[in-house]
Order: C-alpha cells, then sequence, then structure tokens
C-alpha cells in the first residue's frame, strides 16, 4: 500500500495538491485502528461507569457491596477511591470524576464497576443500593433563569449607544428565536484502553482531541506528575469537538482502574450511554431588538443571548464569548450591545461542538436580516449586502477588531450569480403563487468566522521530525487526526519542505512524550498551528542539512537547494537517502523539535476588546428548500457554496470539509433534536431516536466550490485558511431559506415564527400560525 | 452437530461450538475473531458501520444481502455465507475500497467499513440493493462527509459477478434443526436457539416451547440484547423455514408468509400500490429491510409499526397456526391494546392475506417523521378510498403512532362514507378523526402535531385524488 512509507517515484506531492487522505486504504479495508480495535492486553478488565438517574439530589446513602460481590467484578471505585483529585474539568474543577455526595445531571458518573467482562460489569452496578434525597432542578433556559443559576455574570459586548440608535432609528422590530442543541453523533464512541506500567506509570490510548489534557487530568487523578501518564492516539473516528475534554472522564476512570488492580482496563460506553454522558452543542434563546432604516440599514442592534451551559462550567464561558463574537457575522453593526447569560441547568455540561458558540450567535443575525427584509419588503439578500462590512468607518466588530481582510461582499457577489439568485427568486415568487400545498423558499447567507483559540495562550503548537538514515521521515506534532485530515495536510507541508515523494514521510501517533503541553485540536486551528510547527522543525534540519552540504560538496550556502531530484548542492544532485546517509556519517543532528505561537493576538476579555482572531474565514451558501404546507415536511432542493480557504493545502480535503460541514449544520437546523422530559432525561440518545442526515438528504443539486482568489493575508502555512468550523454556518441558509418558504404561504407579510430545529413539527406550525394571521387580517380589513 | 453453528467465510467453512446464542455476529467477529474492520456505531442496526454482506443458498444460487452485524444474533449464520470487510482485500484494495480512495470517500474512516460493504453489496446485486443510492445508503451513517464523495464513489463502480459458493453452501445443509443450549451463569436463565426448516417442525417447537420468543429478522428483538439487556430463554428461529417465506398470489390475495423479508414483499405490496411501495422503501433501511420480516412488525404489535397501517386499510387477513390448526382474522382484529396482541401461546403468525383492492379503488400511504429514510413515524397513514360517481362507497382509514395500537379510524370513515368527495366531507372527516384518536406526545411530535398532521393528510388525499393536480409531495417533487 501506499502509505507503508516505502518512497515511490514520482512527483512531489507538496501542498496544494489534491493528496488522498493519509490512512484512506487503511479506512476503506477496516485496516485502520481505533481504540476499541487495538489488540486486548491480557487480563484486560472492561470497565463500567454507574450514571445517575437524577437530574439533581443529595444521595444519603450508597451501598456498592452487592456490587462488589457481583461475579466477575475485580474493583468498584467511587469517590473515595481517587487518590487525588476527584475532578476530570478542563478549566473550573467543577466536573466530578465520580459523584462526591450530590448528583447535578442525569447521567453523571456514580462509580466505576471493573469486571472481567462488560456484561458482568454492567449486571453489577445494576446491585448498588443508592438512596437520593431530591433537589431542586433547573432543566432549561427559563428555569435556570427563574432561579437566577448562572456560570458568571452576565457578560456584555458593547459599542456605542446602541439603545439610544435603535430608539431614534426610522423603523425597530423585536424578536426570539430558540435554537436547539446537538449531539455530535461521531460514529466512533468515547474509548480509552489504559495499560499500568512499571513504576505506578500508565499508558493511555484514548480517543481524544486533547490528549495533553487527557494526560493532565489523569495525573491529577492518580496524584502523579506529568511524567508518569503517557497518551497517545492514532486517530478518531470523528470528534467535532466533542472529544476535546468529555474523553477525560473515560480515560481517567480507566487509568484509575488500572493503577488499583494492576490490570489493562478498557472504558468504552455504548451509544446510549454517551450520548446521555457527554456535553453538546449548547441550545440558546436570542432576543434581539434592533433600528434601521426603509432602505433596511442598520443603526443599532441589542442582543440577549442565553445559553444552556449544563451542570458545570466546562468551556460554556468560551463558547458563550464566542457566540458573542460571531453575533455580528459579516454584518457592520454602527452601534451594538450583545449580552450573554451563561445559564447553569441541571442536565449534562454542554461543550466545544464545531462552530463553538458562534453559530448559534450567527443564527440570530441571520434572523434578525430576514425580519429587517419581511418589514421593508425587500429581497433578503439586498438586505444582507447593505449591512456587510466595507467602505469608509464600516470596518469595526463589537469587539474592537478591524476586518482587515473583507471578502464577504465578492464572494456574496460571485455566488449570487453563479447561483442565478435573482433568477431563481422570481421563479420561486411565480410557483409559489400558484402553488397551494407546497411553497419554496431560496436563501443566500455569508459566513465570517474569526479564526484563533479566543482564549490566547492556546494558539501554540510543537512539532517532532526525525530524518533516518535510510531517508525515511518521520513527523509528529501535537495535533490530533479525526477524519479531519490534519495529518495529511501537515505531511504535505514536510513533503514540500523538503521536497520529497509524501510516501517518504511517515505521520506517527499523536503521543504526549513526543510533542508535550499541546492544545487541543479544535478552534478550527490544527493545521495552521501545527503546519507552521512542522514547518518549523523541518526548516530547521533543513538548515543543518545545507551547512553540512555546503561544505561536504564544497560549494556556497546559497548554492544549495532541496529539489525533488534531491539537494542540488552546486552542480551535484545528491539523492535525498544519500542525502541522510552522508549526513549521519558527518554527524549532523537530523531530528528538531518545531514550535509555533500565532502573532498578533490579544484579548482583554473582562472588557471585551482587542484581537481575538489573526484573519477571519469567509463563504456564502444559497439554499433552496421545499415545504410541505400540510405535514410540515422539507427537502433541501439545491445548495451553491463558494468559500474561502485561503490558497488551499489539499482542495480535495478542503471541499470534503465545506460539504460535510454544510450537511452536519443542515442536520442541526432540521432533522437533529435533542429532547429531554421534565425529569431532564435525555429521550433522544441513539440513532433510532436522534436524527442526522443520511445520504439522501443532500440536496440532490449541490454546487461547492472553492474561492480562487482566496489568499491569507497574513502569513499562514502556505497562505491557506482555516477551514473546519466555518462551512457548518453555510447551513444557515437552509434554515433562512425554510423561513421564506414558510412566509410565502401569507405572500411574505409577516414574519414566521420559527425556532432551530426546524423539524416537520415547527413548519408546520408556524405554517399554521401564518394561515392564522393572515385570516385575522382579512377578517379585520 | 446440531449445536454447531458453522457459516462460510474466506473460501473456508467455520465453527462455532458453545457460543451464547444471544451473541451478535458482530461481537463474534470482533471478540472471537478479531476481525475488528466490521465496527460498533450504535449497536442497534441505525448507523450500519457493522454492514457485512451474508449468502443464502436461493435454489441453484446464492442470494447476498447486506445486513448489519450488531444486532444479527450468530446463529442466524448458520449454514450461510459471509462477506466481510476484510474479505474483500485479497491482495489488494478491491475496485469498490479504490473507488471510496480515489474520491475522497473516507474522512474519519470508521463508518467506511460499513459503506464498502454496502456499495459491495449493490455492486454484486445483493438483494435490495439496486434503487437510488440514497437509498441503498440510508442505513449507513456518515458525519463526517456530507456522502457526496461516497455518491461520486458509487458512480465509478462497475457491477461484478457474486460470489457463489453453492457447493459449500449446500454441504452445510441440516438433516435436523439447529438447537443450541446455552447456560447463562450470569442471569440464572437457561437459553436455547431452535432453528426448525419446516413449517411442521415451526408448529411443533412452538407448541413444545410456548413460552418462547420467536426471531425473524432480529431487528427488534436483536435491541432487546443489546439495548435492553433481556436476558432470553427460549428462541424460536424463523429464519430457516423457507416455507414461511413464500410470498404469492392466492384465490384471497397476496399471501405473504408470516417469515418473508421486507426486501422480498416489497415488490409484490407495491404492485398493490405505488404509495405502498414508496413508504416500505424509507421503512428501515437496506439493511434492516433485508432482515426485518412484515410478519415480525404485525406480530411485535408496536403501535408505531409501518406496516400494519397500509396492511389494515387494504383489508388484510391474518392467518395464525398454532400445532395443526390455522385460524384468519382481520388484521385489525389482532391488536388489543398496547403490547397485547390476540396470539395464544404456541400460536405463529403463518401468513398475512392482502386481497386485491378494485381496480378504481384509490390507495395513499403516508409517513411522517423527522428524517425521510429510516426513521420511525410520528404518524403513519393510510388511505384506502372507493369513489363512485363523486360519492365515497367505501373508506378503509388506518393510523400508526396516533394510538396505543395501530388503529382503524373508523368514526372518520362513518363521516365519508356515503357523502361526496368534497372538501366539505373531508372537513367532517377531519373533525371525527379527533374523536377516532387521542395521541400522545413524546420526542416523535406532540398530541397536537400528530392530529393535526393526521387530518392534514386526509385533505391532503382528497387535494390529490380530486384536486388540481399541483404538486403534494416534497419527496416527489424536482423542478429540473
Amino acid at each position: 500500500m501506499a502509505d507503508s512509507g516505502t518512497p515511490v517515484s514520482g512527483p512531489v506531492q507538496g501542498v496544494h495538491v489534491s493528496v488522498p487522505h493519509d490512512s484512506a486504504e487503511r479506512h476503506v479495508s477496516g485496516s485502520a485502528l481505533y481504540i476499541d480495535d487495538l489488540p486486548e492486553p491480557a487480563g484486560m478488565l472492561h470497565v463500567h461507569l454507574a450514571p445517575s438517574p437524577h437530574a439533581h439530589a443529595r444521595i444519603a446513602r450508597m451501598d456498592l457491596s452487592a456490587v462488589r460481590a457481583a461475579p466477575g467484578v475485580v474493583a468498584v471505585l467511587s469517590a473515595e477511591d481517587v487518590p487525588g483529585e476527584n475532578d476530570v474539568s478542563p478549566v473550573i474543577h467543577d466536573d466530578r470524576l465520580f459523584a462526591d455526595g450530590e448528583v447535578y445531571c442525569v447521567g453523571q458518573s456514580l462509580f466505576a464497576v471493573a469486571a472481567e467482562t462488560l456484561r458482568e460489569a454492567r449486571a453489577a452496578a445494576a446491585l448498588a443500593v443508592i438512596d437520593y434525597e431530591a433537589l431542586p432542578a433547573a432543566l432549561t433556559i427559563a428555569q435556570a433563569r427563574a432561579a437566577d443559576l448562572t456560570l458568571e455574570p452576565c457578560q456584555y459586548m458593547r459599542r456605542g449607544d446602541a439603545e439610544a440608535a435603535i430608539a431614534a432609528a426610522p423603523r425597530r422590530l423585536s424578536g426570539r428565536l430558540a435554537i436547539g442543541g446537538q449531539d455530535h453523533f461521531y460514529l466512533e464512541g468515547q474509548a480509552a484502553l489504559v495499560a499500568p506500567m512499571e513504576g505506578g506509570d500508565v499508558h493511555v490510548w484514548s480517543s481524544t482531541q486533547h490528549p495533553s489534557e487527557v494526560q493532565h487530568l489523569i495525573a491529577r487523578v492518580l496524584d502523579v506528575p506529568h511524567t508518569a501518564v503517557t497518551v497517545e492516539l492514532r486517530r478518531m473516528g470523528g470528534g467535532f469537538g466533542g472529544k476535546e475534554t468529555q474523553p477525560a472522564l473515560f480515560a481517567a476512570a480507566a487509568a484509575l482502574v488500572a493503577v488499583k488492580t494492576g490490570r489493562a482496563a478498557k472504558c468504552r460506553p455504548d451509544r446510549d450511554e454517551d450520548m446521555i454522558m457527554t456535553g453538546k452543542r449548547h441550545d440558546f434563546e436570542a432576543d434581539y431588538m434592533v433600528g434601521f432604516d426603509d432602505d433596511g440599514r442598520i443603526a443599532g442592534v441589542r442582543f440577549d443571548l442565553a445559553s444552556r451551559c449544563g451542570a458545570t462550567t466546562d468551556l460554556s464561558l468560551a463558547i458563550n464569548d464566542r457566540a458573542m463574537f460571531h453575533a455580528d457575522n459579516a454584518y457592520f453593526l454602527p452601534t451594538v450591545e450583545i449580552a450573554s447569560h451563561r445559564f447553569r441547568t441541571h442536565t449534562v455540561s454542554n461543550t466545544a461542538f464545531r462552530g463553538f458558540g458562534g453559530p448559534q450567535g450567527m443564527v440570530a443575525i441571520e434572523r434578525v436580516m430576514d425580519e429587517i427584509a419581511q418589514a421593508t419588503g425587500l429581497d433578503p439578500l439586498e438586505v444582507r449586502r447593505r449591512n456587510l462590512y466595507g467602505g469608509e468607518g464600516r470596518d469595526l466588530t463589537p469587539y474592537f477588531q478591524t476586518v482587515e481582510d473583507n471578502a464577504a461582499p465578492q464572494i456574496i457577489d460571485e455566488l449570487a450569480a453563479s447561483c442565478a439568485y435573482a433568477e431563481r427568486q422570481a421563479e420561486i415568487d411565480a410557483f409559489n403563487r400558484q402553488s397551494p400545498y407546497l411553497k419554496r423558499g431560496l436563501a443566500l447567507t455569508p459566513v465570517k468566522f474569526g479564526i484563533s483559540f479566543t482564549t490566547t495562550h492556546l494558539n501554540q503548537a510543537g512539532a517532532l521530525i526525525h530524518l533516518y538514515a535510510d531517508g525515511s521521515i518521520m513527523l509528529n506534532h501535537g495535533g490530533t487526526e479525526m477524519g479531519q485530515g490534519l495529518n495529511t495536510k501537515v505531511r504535505q507541508v514536510v513533503s514540500e519542505a523538503f521536497q520529497v515523494q509524501i510516501e517518504r514521510v511517515k505521520v506517527t501517533s499523536t503521543v504526549t512524550d513526543k510533542v508535550p503541553n499541546t492544545s487541543a485540536t479544535a478552534a478550527s486551528s490544527g493545521s495552521d498551528l501545527n503546519g507552521m510547527a512542522a514547518l518549523d522543525a523541518a526548516d530547521k534540519i533543513k538548515a543543518r542539512l545545507i551547512a553540512f552540504a555546503a561544505k561536504r560538496w564544497a560549494c556556497a550556502p546559497e548554492d544549495v537547494a532541496f529539489t525533488p531530484e534531491g539537494l542540488k548542492a552546486g552542480d551535484q544532485v545528491i539523492p535525498f537517502a544519500k542525502l541522510c546517509r552522508e549526513a549521519h556519517l558527518g554527524r549532523v543532528s537530523l531530528s528538531a523539535a518545531g514550535f509555533y505561537a500565532t502573532p498578533k493576538i490579544a484579548y482583554d476579555r473582562a472588557n471585551h476588546r482587542g484581537r481575538p482572531f489573526y484573519y477571519f474565514a469567509y463563504g456564502a451558501a444559497a439554499s433552496e428548500v421545499v415545504i410541505d404546507t400540510l405535514t410540515g415536511e422539507m427537502k433541501v432542493l439545491r445548495a451553491d457554496i463558494l468559500h474561502d480557504v485561503g490558497r488551499s493545502l489539499n482542495p480535495a480535503i478542503d471541499l470534503g470539509q465545506i460539504e460535510g460541514g454544510f450537511i452536519q449544520g443542515m442536520g442541526w437546523l432540521t432533522t437533529e433534536e435533542l429532547v429531554f422530559d421534565d425529569l431532564g432525561r435525555l429521550r433522544t440518545h441513539a440513532p433510532s431516536t436522534y436524527k442526522i442526515p443520511t445520504c439522501s438528504d443532500r440536496p440532490p443539486v449541490m454546487n461547492i466550490h472553492i474561492w480562487q482568489a482566496g489568499c491569507n493575508i497574513e502569513p499562514t502555512i502556505h497562505r491557506s485558511k482555516a477551514v473546519g468550523e466555518p462551512p457548518l454556518m453555510l447551513a444557515i441558509s437552509v434554515f433562512s431559506a425554510i423561513g421564506r418558504a414558510i412566509s410565502a404561504v401569507a405572500d411574505h407579510r409577516f414574519a414566521p415564527e420559527l425556532d432551530a430545529p426546524a423539524t416537520p413539527e415547527r413548519i408546520l406550525m408556524a405554517v399554521q400560525a401564518l394561515k392564522a394571521r393572515a385570516a385575522r387580517e382579512t377578517a379585520d380589513a | 452437530m446440531n449445536g454447531v453453528i458453522r457459516y462460510w467465510m474466506d473460501g473456508e467453512i467455520r465453527q462455532v461450538v458453545g457460543a451464547d446464542p444471544t451473541t451478535t455476529l458482530l461481537e463474534h467477529l470482533r471478540g472471537d475473531l478479531r476481525r475488528t474492520g466490521t465496527k460498533e456505531g450504535c449497536a442497534e442496526g441505525d448507523c450500519g458501520a457493522c454492514t457485512v454482506v451474508v449468502g443464502e443458498l436461493d435454489g441453484d444460487a446464492v442470494a447476498w444481502r447486506a445486513v448489519n452485524a450488531c444486532i444479527l444474533f450468530l446463529p442466524m449464520i448458520d449454514g450461510r455465507a459471509l462477506i466481510t470487510v476484510e474479505s474483500l482485500t485479497q491482495g489488494g484494495l478491491h475496485p469498490v475500497q479504490q473507488a471510496m480512495v480515489d474520491c475522497h470517500g473516507s474522512q474519519c474512516g470508521f463508518c467506511t467499513p460499513g459503506i464498502v460493504m454496502s456499495l459491495y453489496g449493490r455492486a454484486i446485486g445483493a438483494k435490495g440493493a439496486a434503487g437510488p443510492v440514497g437509498e441503498t445508503l440510508a442505513g449507513n451513517l456518515c458525519r463526517c462527509t456530507g456522502y457526496g464523495p461516497i455518491i461520486e464513489a458509487d458512480r465509478r463502480i462497475a457491477a461484478e459477478a457474486a460470489p457463489q459458493p453453492v457447493e459449500a453452501l449446500r454441504t452445510l445443509r441440516r438433516e435436523t434443526p439447529l438447537d443450541l443450549a446455552f447456560d447463562d451463569v450470569l442471569f440464572g436463565v437457561q437459553r436455547r436457539w431452535i432453528a426448525p426448516r419446516t413449517l411442521d417442525e415451526l408448529a411443533d417447537a412452538a407448541l413444545t416451547h410456548p413460552e418462547a420468543t420467536f426471531v425473524a429478522g432480529a431487528t427488534d428483538i436483536g435491541l432487546w440484547v443489546t439495548k435492553l439487556r433481556r436476558a432470553l430463554g427460549v428462541l424460536i428461529s424463523l429464519s430457516d423455514v423457507a416455507e414461511l417465506r413464500a410470498i404469492g398470489p392466492t384465490a384471497q390475495g397476496l399471501r405473504i408468509g408470516g417469515g418473508a423479508r421486507y426486501v422480498d414483499a416489497l415488490a409484490h405490496l407495491a404492485d398493490l400500490s405505488p404509495d405502498l411501495g414508496e413508504m416500505m422503501r424509507r421503512l428501515g433501511s437496506t439493511q434492516v429491510r433485508n432482515s426485518g420480516t412484515v410478519g415480525g412488525n404485525i406480530a411485535n404489535g408496536s403501535p408505531i409499526g409501518d406496516m400494519p397501517p397500509p396492511l389494515i386499510a387494504l383489508g388484510a387477513t391474518l392467518v395464525l397456526r398454532r400445532g395443526g390448526e390455522t385460524r384468519q382474522m382481520p388484521l385489525e382484529d389482532f391488536f388489543l391494546a398496547y403490547g397485547q396482541q390476540d396470539r395464544r401461546p404456541g400460536e405463529f403468525v403463518e401468513a398475512v392475506i392482502v386481497p386485491p383492492p378494485a381496480p378504481d379503488a384509490v390507495i395513499q400511504v403516508f409517513k411522517l417523521s423527522k428524517r425521510f429514510d429510516q426513521d420511525i413515524s410520528a404518524v403513519c397513514a393510510a388511505f384506502h378510498l372507493t369513489v363512485r360517481d363523486g360519492v365515497v362507497i367505501g373508506a378503509r382509514i388506518a393510523f400508526g403512532g396516533m394510538a396505543a395500537t395501530p388503529k382503524r379510524a373508523h368514526a372518520c370513515e362513518a363521516a365519508l362514507i356515503g357523502q361526496p368527495w368534497t372538501q366539505a366531507s373531508v372537513e367532517a372527516g377531519a373533525a371525527a378523526l379527533a374523536s377516532d384518536f387521542t395521541p400522545l406526545s413524546d420526542m416523535r411530535a406532540s398530541a397536537a402535531y400528530r392530529l393535526l398532521a393526521a387530518q392534514n393528510l386526509l385533505r391532503k388525499a382528497h387535494a390529490e385524488s380530486a384536486g388540481s393536480g399541483a404538486p403534494t409531495r416534497v419527496l416527489a417533487y424536482d423542478h429540473g
């Protein structure tokens, strides 16, 4: 196979080329190993975490003696068995590994059972005798608001006097929108395998986007130094943010079992346990008030964003910050106030999910655009265009970062032309006038997404490159591969740097003893950070090789160059393998660690001002839908996408991210509905009840293009742009198009009241409401 | 050999001795054989990461079908042939695998082996895999790609001859039924798996073990084990009773054997009602329809099974057998209450008989769900109306998801019969639906939506049969 590391002849496949995924051949042959596929060490125990059945209760008594006595059980561990800190939280120390006296959500881990088989572990856990005393539970945003349960005081982002501007504006409107959460539904669930090593050390294989955090948290749980814990990960079967903080619970439980029993331990919840026990995308309620003129131009906006954060802090503060950062999307807001409430509820702690709060903020401002269009009778795209950043004095964000790379106007113009927006709107209007049951809608929405971790110190990365004496190259970096093609892109960067065939470069598992103190692979930053770190490592080795070659082959360093044929040193061409061998004999170090820290960024969180983002990624999508006004059923008929990835490192991988992000966003806003009952139990905890898009949900017509003019104005890795998260928000065009189709039932005279996700039920009820309103107006008139 | 499971894989006969009969095929592959290419994504037959292709003798050929290994009990591959993703890579990638690589069809790769197997099934002409690729792959969830590259890969895959290990499978034929016993020490249950080969053997076994659970495709009972973690006792498998899978015309109408799989019944029922065929294409997925049975969907008595409403509307008769006796009843009478059916101990569904509708009858079937494919209905509605000279002379209307059982809408029918087929009559019928049904709210839909949608489906039925020809269905809508 081509990824066996055997150099082959052929062109260098460096950057800007559609190299197949690093693991593609292993994926399709079933030989790519995920955690549960690894050979199981002899005597390995299976770990089951017993979940809380209650949303909020005091544990009056927990008698686990029957659990301990059950067949096959080797260890039962609860809070009192934790040698270090009973905590697996990323920031605030408020996520218990095991419940300690109180449970704060359904699904919270109570204790761990380790048994010879998973079946025995589960059966034993059911024998626990636990007495609970119920405590009042706040399950929804409304209940938390009423009880004033928050993670931190309401945060404000302000520029100018929005209230005064709205009051003085010729027109005003206000409204509210509820936006549902989303389960990650990574196909590979959470999983960890831990082998006990000598001296109390553990080697951990964890399906995680953040090996360093898993390492640090296990060390804290076990009360050992970081050096005692090594975390390794070859690949995840999907992450999407759901494996940024969530894997620590399962890995720490398995590590504790391994240390306590001296036997290897695996903790792999099944799909239902995974969905019940792990956090999801935050659901939001967004209230808005906007002042604007008859031309649809905004004078001022106030947003009141409220999110359900769940029982603990997790990453909710940064997630809600990002919702605020994206409540402008691509629009200049002359005056703006964004209030952000972070509500604590007795539900599973919500967490990172592709977009990290940004999508929710963006949905809110796009709803405002649609409502202004409704109110003014203007075409929604015209309203959007008039409010874009650009023009004299219209480049400052609500957080005082200047937009320097504004690509939205040009992308929108190109897309509107290529998708025949105006002609199709006219045709759709004509159709809707004569179609009593089905209504169609078309919407074109932009995306502007800020790239960088807004917690500035996270914007750093390391890499490690070894050149072996046979000319093969081992590449390791701190990023993790979850399907996004990070390893492939970084491999391309190194292949380009040394001008070698990509097969010569082998990417190995991410492991904390090769590159330490890494950040999560998140915030779309994987290639930006790790690509640059790998390039730094490659450049260090190249500099040594150039100096060596100049001496060895007697030429000036300026006359040494890496070429696809080999190293050119003066008149000579030295094949790469020979170069490595000669350099080794010449006692040149062929190994280097690289490092990168994103420049220019700084953010004052206390005042919500600064430059949190190195640059912005842009895109736009035009989606057309048809709805059934009798049943609420909806089909996306067509989507046209133009997306900015700068100069693409790998067009095929970028297109895959764009399409996959769009479809995932479409699922979030349409079929994917999380339903909790009034006891705080998730009722949609498996694919039988939680419906992500299937193959035929993909629009039958999809035109996806990378914006050819794209080029990062900042010196990122080969002038590319991050692509992981931004495309998800292209799907807001679907939600807008549905609203447009609904409003067609009353000739676009009223704005539809439609919350997300737009399930058939919500669509039908919104249709009913508009029909009723239209009938009332007719009766009144 | 009665206690030994034997199957063909990669050119060899394999044997399994002493297995718990409710071990899933997936557990066997991943655990016993360490063939970890086949993945567990959900353990309930909804994601397809565990898709494998199973072949069984059908006359002189092997008929293949893609199925979910996660809810298929291991004894169900006895006497059959099995192809897993590992089977395909013989000295290089199979063309299906190569196409997936060439089209960038994998990202995280976890769903990929299952998708490869579904596409492989399609390439070799496996059952139920000939429709649009979206239909073939409805049971294969991918969270990364958005499916476009996979659809492109499918376009590049050429058909190829299916493997035909006919002789090998003939050697696996049994003289007596597979009969497995297992002592489930953990739960203190004596488990038994009996797989009769003839209808008479089945009737005998059912009489001998009146407490037994019948297993047809295990698309429901598989979840009793993988999700509810129930320790089952005696199981009688219907999979090996060829007579029970028979489908064909009789004087009474189309007779569908109690063990006939959806995939085999679909075309016959689509002949009676194209709408019913369209609904069945959305029922479950290719893998589920390749395992599950029409009889099982009836016998389990679920209020949200999709087959009973249209079959009731069509006037189907249920044939039950106990020992040597059979009895027949109108299908709707079988459903007594939630979780309760008119089936005596030792009795099983031998067949369902669907009479041919009148030539001028109009049959409309609707399935409302959050997602079109492979989603349990919030409301399933079937209208069977005969209108002559503008007057409704016959109406059989049945709903699923609206009550504790699949149920006829008698009040609605009464409101329509004898009335002109007009908007006014439809409104009277819609109003009557509110007395027919008091639906519940659950995670699929609210009671309010269910009732309104049910009423609107009657309005839609009218609009379609008596209306202007304006488009009414989003799935059929094609704007070119």
